[in-house]
């Protein structure tokens, strides 16, 4: 902190009006420990430093010390609300790089739970961001509802956040008995209940106006700043892992892609509600469809890839991840590299917050959707 | 593009660099005084168009440091993986892509941090996740013994 204050200090950065706040790393829009460096002129924002690190555990030095199996639990704590889609990222790479063709089963059973995570996900940062704005109702709507899916969860592979369900050559356990029915409830349920959400705050007046052309952010500048996922679709980057380079049982169903054209927080905010539909569409198409067959194929005790390297992308609840295996043939990962969706997109802050207002500021970190340690790793 | 004429147009075009099909997608390998020129052609040249920045991510080998770029076209849809490495393991640098995909300004600064890479040109090379008081975690030969717990 004194060397920045002396380095703007020093070369006259500063100007007269303005002044230096520290928002974070404990307020509570930031959704963890991120602390954003505000320069301000009053309550403009004119720059903002975003500095991270706070919980960086070190997951990709860790790895170089584990066997493959054991990296997939450490994947659960980066994203922990799209840890599934992580879990299948590196089970897809190592499937790739051993050349392993799972059952059509566990390329169902993923699918569904992708979708499911996806939507678990969308509702807790549906309930988090109403909040942020100051609906606190919201919140209370949106933990009651995602309590359903991690029930499904729970019922199925014992965990209701860190899954760690999918395991190199399928998944861990076959489906609970109940799943089906269970989902199918959720579904009916869920379609009933994404109105009321609506209600609640899209169409809301207050809620718009905190809202609609706040934070553009343009197609050019999300493909620049590598902005994926439901922010980056948003602006108009089309940019879906499913529909681009499908994986599991994607290429199998009929979705589209959501893309909007504002960029601007509302417009971010009504597309991951039109993606909590499409997951529900992709859901039903799959659930009554779930092929018989083994949960997963026998893999060697020990897994060891072959000399090289292996990319795998997959979509998560806030846009591409990607896992880069570098092997040497020994057990363990020579390197490996994750590329964190919210990294690349909360680093866009600085280019769009500027010119708006602190509260405004609050409003793009929310529709943003930042998961710190999925930034910090 | 498919990937086969990806291949064949690079290696023509730039004959003192490595092409070659990848397990997955083409890999080319850049010669370090010749990067950022060769960057600047995948963007600007429509046939090529790689507009997207994926992933950058740094590797430390016993006898250089190798940093990965993985590139995507978002009009032409192919993708295409780039690698330059440093001279040797002490005078670790390369050229910055920062000018040309803005995201690579915070992925350089993270493998800055973590691997010891400083990139020429970059306007703020300041360490990211740790602080002054660390090495470079990620290379082979660190060692810590306050941090670190070896088993």
């Amino acid at each position: 902190m004194a060397d920045i204050i002396e380095k703007f200090v020093t070369t006259d950065e500063i100007k007269t009006d303005e002044y230096l706040v520290n928002m974070g790393p404990q307020h509570p829009s930031t959704h963890g420990v991120l602390r954003l460096l505000l320069k301000l002129e009053g309550e403009i924002v004119h720059n903002v430093d975003p500095h991270i690190g706070y919980i960086h555990s070190g997951i990709e030095k860790m790895t170089e010390a584990l066997s493959y199996p054991q990296v997939i639990h450490l994947t659960d704590r980066m994203d922990y609300l799209s840890a599934h889609m992580n879990n299948e990222a590196v089970c897809l790479c190592i499937e790739n790089a051993l050349q392993v063709e799972v059952p059509e089963r566990v390329k169902y059973i993923r699918t569904i739970f992708d979708e499911l995570q996806r939507l678990a996900s969308h509702q807790l940062w549906w309930c988090a961001s109403g909040m942020d704005l100051g609906a606190l109702t919201a919140f209370f709507y949106g933990l009651r509802d995602r309590e359903d899916i991690l029930d499904i969860f729970e019922e199925t592979c014992g965990a209701r956040l860190t899954l760690s369900y999918s395991v190199p050559g399928g998944v861990m356990f076959d489906i609970h008995p109940n799943f089906q029915t269970k989902v199918k409830a959720f579904i009916k349920k869920f379609r009933k209940i994404l109105p009321e959400y609506d209600k609640l705050l899209t169409d809301n007046i207050i809620f718009q106006n905190r809202t609609k052309g706040v934070g553009i952010l343009s197609k050019e500048d999300a493909i620049a700043f590598g902005v994926t996922g439901p922010t980056g679709r948003a602006s108009g980057f089309s940019c879906d892992v499913r529909k681009h380079n499908p994986y599991s049982a994607y290429p199998y169903i009929k979705f589209d892609e959501k893309i909007g054209t504002d960029g601007d927080c509302f417009m971010r905010w009504k597309l991951r509600m039109d993606e909590m539909w499409e997951s529900l569409n992709i859901i039903e198409q799959l659930i009554d469809n779930i092929p018989e067959g083994d949960h997963a194929v026998k893999m060697k005790g020990v897994i060891k890839l072959p000399e090289g390297e292996f990319y795998q992308r997959v979509e998560t609840a806030r846009g591409e991840f990607g896992v880069y295996i570098v092997s040497d043939g020994k057990k363990n990962p020579y390197r490996v590299k994750f590329r964190s969706p919210g990294f690349s997109n909360l680093f866009t802050i600085n280019h769009i917050a500027k010119g708006w207002k602190i509260a405004d500021l609050v409003a793009i970190m929310a529709t943003f959707d930042l998961v710190i340690p999925d930034i910090d790793r | 593009m498919t990937n086969e004429q990806l291949i064949e147009q690079l290696s023509k075009a730039y004959p003192a660099a490595a092409t070659k099909q990848g397990g997955q997608y083409p890999e080319i390998t850049m010669p370090r005084e010749m990067l950022h020129s060769f960057m600047q052609n995948l963007k600007s040249e429509p046939n090529l168009a790689f507009d997207y920045l994926v992933c950058e991510s740094g590797v430390d080998y016993p006898e250089y440091l190798q940093v990965v770029y993985h590139l995507e076209s978002t009009t032409h849809r192919h993708f295409l993986v780039v690698k330059s490495n440093t001279e040797n393991r002490e005078t670790a640098v390369l050229d910055t892509v920062c000018d040309i995909w803005p995201t690579a300004e915070f992925h350089e600064r993270e493998i800055y941090d973590l691997l010891g890479i400083t990139f020429n040109h970059h306007h703020d090379m300041r360490r990211f996740f740790l602080d002054n008081t660390w090495g470079h975690p990620l290379r082979k030969d660190f060692k810590d013994d306050i941090h670190v717990v070896e088993r």
